[in-house]
């Protein structure tokens, strides 16, 4: 009797395992429900996914979702976050639950081409130019940022913060013991490098790959000028013109200049040179500040700041947006939460605590420090260009090719090598010819 | 009757694990090998077939070469590496020394530690700044007991960078190299040694014409297990480098799958490196399942 009973109980284990297999791992949230608890305004669950755990970051998605929390009461959020670098990992998360057909309500993505040649020509992005008109945003936003944002004559996400790349910082007392002015132009900055060196200080601290490439994009800006750079990216300024190569040079000349052991630092312990006083200067993005600030030295006191060498009058931005996926859980309160994020009054309570400054122009100044009041004036007077390394310029494949190419780069120092590179790099995007 | 209703009982007890292999193992390289022709790029799957473009790409891009030239360099100088130490402690622990298990345990213990640990604390030791005044690590422990040349840029220098991954490596598969032909000596019958011994045969003579020809199939063993390691090595390399090092100095295939899959989102170029890895890994595993299959059917 039992004998014959085996092969029927192993068959029925094996048709439990399957079926519980089948079962989706959680049970989906059903986002429409229980209406009426809530009279006015949207309810149920929102989840946003960034990647801000950091210190500073993490406290400002705080206090963002502290205004949202206070104007649509009745949604319960779920701040999902995914630690990791500049948000690789949390980008390869976000890409697997897009494609799976499970997309968060609403996803923190660099503004500009990561968001557009990523998700917006799958098809898996709502355009959002329906609440810039209704919230009058179009006259708050600067239009050079609008045009990151735009892509067919729609805008696809909404900025929450801007971020500054080409800034150079640097330590005052090196500065003022060897009576040097902050480098205006690259040959200032060549000038002042040897002028350091000669006195046995690092004059530029650099850090791992994708500060090189940071930093290659800077001097880009400086040597083409901001029409020139906004141009490699659409096919208007030729890889192959010497202007590029006068860039590489540069690029190569500033190699002389920085800490050998660059390519084991993080950006932050390169920041900590110039802490340290063992490096003078320190090409960052504004995020940088948090970092002076958080070892204890003071905006325009310990450390002074400038445009990175030759890019006075340009802007290189960056920005953290939020968008609308197709088919998200709970599409009104993303909308809500999209309005917040677009709000001044949103903005005004991330951005002082995350170290940026707002998208838009009409922000309160007296919440900011000194270094991001100089941030805003340039902000709003400044040509705005996209950054190359943190998504706005390029496709994500072709941001790949240039931090190939500038990583080979520093290993041979082959500038000939280089500018071919670049341009296949920028043939292989499909938009050189 | 009793053969069939065993047999039937046997083919339902793993039917759910042969079902769960073919999809989640065979499928999957299937599906990658679909990708790898295919010219998908950015999120959305593109199955327009290409050919072999993606490949071609691949061997043309520098990158590329540095990395089959690295995992060549890898393979050979961390299997050998691994091999003599893990035989020399073997051959030191067959003596039979007393705190024979405490040592034992102890060369053993690197092993039951994650790559990514020994990464983030290797990270630390191969610290490769050089000026003195900013020593860390190995090197600054090199600089104070007076070492001064052997202060090196470890992962960082731009043609030997892979070498220096070798060192954690080694450091934690030696041990388990160890345990293997500990086993094998073991299993070597002492009457065979007595037999030399009472022959006239010397210690050296032993070892070199009994128990080095008896250890061939553990060495064998151990050439796949750390070969196929070797070979798709990814979490060390990400945990000491990040990016590959300076200039991809210590790049392998499997870190630029990752960045070119899953940062620049071209999967198809992704999947061709992934089949790639695949082949080299089965040139190195076919053949031994062939002998071992062949073995066992001839016994």
């Amino acid at each position: 009797m039992s004998r014959k009973l085996y092969p029927l109980l192993a068959s029925l284990l094996v048709v439990a395992t399957l079926l519980v297999a089948c079962q989706p791992a959680t049970p989906t949230a059903a986002p429409t429900e229980a209406p009426t608890a809530a009279p006015a305004g949207p309810s149920g669950k929102l989840e946003i996914f960034s990647w801000w755990t950091a210190g500073g970051e993490a406290e400002g998605l705080e206090a963002l979702l502290k205004v949202f929390q206070e104007q649509y009461p009745n949604v319960e959020v779920i701040n999902a976050t995914v630690a990791g670098g500049a948000g690789v990992d949390a980008r390869a998360v976000l890409a697997t639950r897009m494609q799976g057909g499970d997309p968060p309500g609403s996803f923190q993505v660099h503004a500009g081409h990561e968001l557009i040649d990523t998700y917006v020509v799958a098809g898996q992005m709502e355009p959002v130019t329906f609440l810039y008109k209704e919230g009058g945003w179009l006259d708050v936003y600067p239009q050079d940022l609008i045009d990151i944002l735009s892509y067919n004559g729609e805008i696809w996400s909404v900025p929450v913060n801007i971020h500054r790349a080409n800034v150079l910082w640097y330590n005052k007392a090196i500065f003022e013991d060897n009576n040097l002015e902050p480098p205006a132009t690259m040959d200032d900055f060549f000038q002042v490098a040897e002028t350091l060196k000669a006195a046995g200080i690092t004059p530029l601290a650099l850090g791992e790959t994708w500060t090189e490439v940071h930093l290659f994009e800077t001097v880009l800006l400086g040597t083409l000028g901001p029409e020139g750079y906004a141009g490699l990216w659409t096919g208007e300024t030729d890889w192959n013109s010497p202007e590029v190569t006068e860039a590489l040079n540069n690029f190569d000349r500033m190699l002389n200049y920085v800490n050998e052991d660059y390519a084991a630092l993080s950006w932050d312990q390169a920041t900590q040179l110039v802490i340290d006083g063992t490096a003078a200067m320190n090409v960052m993005g504004d995020w940088a500040e948090g970092y002076f600030k958080a070892q204890g030295w003071t905006p325009g006191v310990e450390f002074g700041w400038a445009p990175s060498p030759g890019s006075a009058g340009a802007f290189d931005a960056l920005s953290d947006s939020f968008g609308l996926p197709k088919g998200a859980p709970n599409r009104d309160a993303v909308i809500a939460w999209l309005k917040v994020c677009g709000s001044r009054e949103g903005q005004d309570a991330f951005n002082p605590i995350k170290g940026s400054i707002p998208a838009r122009t009409d922000a309160d100044r007296s919440l900011y420090d000194d270094y991001l009041q100089s941030a805003m004036d340039d902000f709003a007077r400044d040509t705005i260009v996209p950054s190359l390394m943190h998504g706005a310029a390029a496709a994500p494949s072709w941001q790949q090719a240039v931090i190939d190419a500038v990583s080979l780069f520093i290993a041979n120092r082959d500038v000939d090598a280089f500018q071919e590179a670049l341009a296949s790099a920028c043939v292989d995007a499909g938009v050189c010819k | 009757m009793r053969i069939r209703k065993e047999r039937l009982l046997a083919i339902t007890l793993i039917s759910p694990s042969v079902l769960a292999i073919a999809i989640f193992v065979y499928g999957f390289i299937l599906w990658t090998a679909r990708a790898s022709v295919s010219a998908w790029k950015g999120l959305l799957p593109d199955y327009t077939f290409v050919g072999f473009s993606n490949f071609i790409d691949l061997f043309r891009s520098p990158r590329f070469q540095i990395d089959l030239r690295n995992t060549g360099i890898f393979t050979v100088l961390f299997l050998a590496a691994c091999l003599s130490i893990g035989l020399l402690l073997a051959v030191l622990l067959d003596q039979r020394p007393r705190g024979e298990g405490l040592f034992r345990n102890i060369y053993l213990f690197p092993m039951a530690i994650s790559f990514i640990v020994t990464g983030v604390v290797w990270r630390w030791l191969l610290n490769p700044a050089t000026s003195i005044e900013r020593l860390s690590g190995l090197n600054l422990l090199f600089h104070q007991v007076g070492l001064d040349f052997l202060i090196s840029k470890w992962y960082t220098h731009p043609t030997l960078g892979i070498v220096a991954i070798v060192i954690p490596a080694t450091w934690q598969m030696s041990g388990f190299t160890m345990a293997l032909y500990l086993a094998g000596l073991r299993s070597i019958p002492d009457e065979l040694r007595e037999a030399a011994r009472v022959d006239g045969a010397s210690e050296w003579q032993i070892y070199h014409h009994i128990i080095l020809p008896m250890l061939k199939p553990v060495t064998l063993s151990a050439v796949i297990i750390l070969g196929h390691i070797s070979l798709k090595i990814f979490d060390l390399v990400i945990a000491i480098t990040q990016e590959g090092g300076k200039g991809y100095s210590a790049d392998v295939p499997a870190l630029n799958m990752w960045y070119t899959a899953f940062r620049a989102l071209r999967f198809g170029q992704g999947a061709a490196i992934a089949i790639i890895i695949l082949l080299t890994v089965a040139v190195l595993v076919v053949p031994y399942l062939i002998y071992t299959f062949r073995t066992e059917a001839e016994q």
